[in-house]
């Protein structure tokens, strides 16, 4: 299982706007993503593509969390994600 | 006047501007559909499954839809919307209900309502988009019931729009050629009636909690600043409208307020927590004029702990590190009543042990309140002065004093709200460094006028002259004093015109909810200290409240020319 950590940019935290922009891009991806704050076990990891979990999460600025994949393209998939999460939405 | 004035809905101003028109209500919300309800009559579990997820799918497409008509942040808002309609850990969740036996109807109900819940938990940001998750729950219910989804009423004529708060869907596709200005019974600053009013440029009230008694189609008047919806409106009311859709853009204030001579007048942020602090310092506050400390304690059943309370008042100071802060010590009692403070059997609290008299009946907590932002202000450079609320005699300016000296707060001073302060603000001022008027208490305490009462709302203006006798006695007091700092903090600062007649009374400060700040800077920049003071004797010498804003602002071209 390919496992990648990523921290929040966003200054007002993974809400509805950079949540939606991840949970897209999760969608989009060949295989199936989970996300969970660091340190939780992995059994409650989330769906990435719900956006409702993703703001459940209750992420903020700086908050890191856990993206896991398994499968084929799972790297390239966590980094894409990864990515998304280290951008600032917010920024205009 | 008074049955006008009686008649007048009270909220937030989340959104400037002035404009009348008739009212539109949103539909009532959708009724719930009963708890736990049994499969439809000879409908299996798989039909019941197909149908929610057909419904769920609906609603997506449609907000999908509207997301690219739309621009801007309303795109964004209606996309992550559409998301949420189509989320597969909701219809997981819902789908499950559905397996044990519940109809699609009930089960997205409380499969939402988990989410929701667990939204409002997180508090702050996401306890306000937990409206959304609701929003998006009534649209899949009206879905499966073939009603029509909730929204805003189709009308050619454009209108008010009322509701009990609006949801981002609602919002989203607002066209601001027909809504003309937003009013809800609900929501707060942050929420999302404020944030889409503010970036499509409308007028907008929140809170405003007895505005269901506004008739549907009824004319009304909506002021974005005062937070004032009037039925009925007048010429007052007509002329305040046009010159608002006349209005030239106000320039941001640039962080020195002064009169067009250069004299020097603070313009200060009335702020009650870490945010608005921040918030304030970015509109160029030169400092907070009150900082209200009952948001560490409202709500409670017993005092926080001095590390909390030190943590509170230190995200405030952060944000006006070199600058002045002050500090209001608690005010409890009245409409703020606090269990473990206050005793809730007085027959008249108004007039009750409030302020900075639960100190003789609960003593300690005012001590360890001081002490807490004592230690706060150490960690800062902020300027932090302290001041008592309801002081009425130089005894009590003089224990309080001694109270913030034994803390090691070097500068404290009272609150003017109970006529008496402001008699004897000189011998006050003999006994502490400073005092700040609080408009909103004197001006019920002069003229015995419950602030509560709508039907005396004539009377429980600032613009009484009596009132502004009061503030005259205090500037003077404070002058044969040595010119000890006077400020005032309550609701008059942020009206630009009695911001004037404040300055031309002797006030050196005024302390307003940030949002006031350029319409009040620009209006004192367009008069000098000797208008001031003749526009303040206007005031004072005037018959009425009434006449004595009307005189004022008949001499100042800037409210025309800015829609003020």
């Amino acid at each position: 299982m390919a496992e990648r950590i990523a921290t929040i940019a966003s200054r007002v935290g993974l809400h509805a706007r950079p949540a939606a922009i991840f949970a897209e891009a999760a969608a989009e991806q060949p295989v199936e993503v989970t996300i969970a704050l660091e340190g939780e076990p992995i059994e409650e990891a989330l769906d990435a593509t719900s956006i409702l979990s993703l703001m459940g999460l209750g992420a903020e600025h700086g908050t890191r969390v856990v993206l896991r994949a398994e499968g084929e393209g799972a790297e390239q998939a966590l980094e894409t994600l990864a990515a998304v999460l280290e951008t600032d939405h917010d920024a205009q | 006047m008074s049955r006008q004035q009686s008649q007048i809905v009270h909220g937030v101003g989340v959104s400037a501007g002035r404009v009348i028109g008739p009212v539109r209500r949103m539909p009532a919300p959708l009724a719930a559909p009963p708890e736990g309800a049994p499969l439809p009559e000879g409908s299996s579990v798989e039909e019941e499954t197909a149908r929610l997820a057909e419904a769920t799918g609906q609603v997506a497409q449609r907000l999908k839809e509207r997301a690219a008509l739309a621009t801007g942040d309303a795109r964004a808002v209606l996309k992550a919307t559409a998301l949420m309609a189509a989320d597969k850990t909701l219809l997981k969740s819902a789908s499950a209900l559905v397996a044990s036996g519940t109809c699609a109807e009930s089960a997205i109900w409380e499969a939402a309502d988990a989410v929701a819940t667990q939204l409002s938990a997180l508090g702050g940001y996401m306890a306000e988009r937990a409206t959304d998750v609701l929003d998006v729950r009534a649209r899949i219910v009206a879905e499966l019931r073939g009603e029509p989804a909730p929204g805003i009423p189709d009308e050619r004529q454009p209108f008010v729009l009322l509701a009990e708060d609006l949801a981002p869907a609602d919002t989203a596709t607002l066209d601001p050629s027909r809504v003309l200005a937003l009013v809800t019974a609900e929501g707060g600053p942050q929420s999302h009636t404020a944030i889409i009013a503010r970036s499509l440029g409308l007028p907008a009230v929140v809170a405003a909690r007895d505005s269901q008694r506004l008739a549907e189609g009824q004319e009304v008047f909506v002021d974005g600043v005062s937070g004032q919806v009037i039925p009925d409106p007048g010429q007052a009311q007509r002329q305040l409208s046009e010159a608002y859709a006349r209005r030239e853009p106000l320039p941001a204030f640039d962080g020195a307020g002064r009169l067009g001579d250069g004299t020097a007048v603070a313009l200060l942020a009335n702020v009650g927590s870490g945010s608005d602090a921040r918030s304030a310092a970015a509109a160029g506050a030169e400092g907070v004029g009150l900082l209200r400390t009952e948001f560490c304690f409202l709500g409670r059943d017993s005092e926080p702990e001095h590390a909390e309370q030190v943590a509170a008042y230190q995200a405030v100071f952060q944000a006006f590190e070199g600058r002045k802060v002050v500090v209001r010590t608690l005010d409890a009692g009245a409409d703020k009543p606090l269990p473990f403070l206050t005793d809730a059997a007085e027959p008249n609290p108004a007039l009750g042990v409030r302020g900075y008299r639960t100190d003789a009946s609960v003593p300690g907590v005012l001590a360890r309140q001081l002490a807490a932002i004592a230690e706060a202000s150490r960690s800062s450079t902020a300027q932090v002065w302290v001041m008592a609320p309801m002081v009425s005699t130089a005894r009590e300016a003089a224990d309080f004093a001694a109270l913030a000296a034994q803390a090691g707060l070097d500068t404290s001073g009272v609150m003017v709200e109970v006529p008496s302060a402001a008699l004897l603000a000189a011998p006050i001022l003999q006994r502490c460094d400073f005092v700040s008027i609080g408009t909103n208490d004197l001006t019920q305490y002069t003229m015995a006028a419950d602030r509560q009462l709508g039907a005396l709302a004539a009377l429980n203006d600032p613009w009484q002259p009596a009132v502004l006798h009061l503030v005259q006695a205090t500037a003077q007091g404070a002058r044969s004093s040595g010119g000890k700092p006077v400020g005032v903090c309550g609701e008059a600062a942020a009206d630009p015109a009695l911001a004037v007649v404040l300055v031309g009374l002797g006030v050196a400060s005024l302390s307003m909810n940030q949002r006031a700040l350029p319409a009040v800077a620009q209006v004192l920049r367009g008069v000098d200290s000797h208008t001031a003071r003749r526009l303040a004797q206007l005031a004072l010498h005037a018959a009425s409240a009434a006449e004595a804003r009307q005189l004022v602002r008949a001499e100042l071209p800037d409210l025309q020319r800015f829609g003020l």
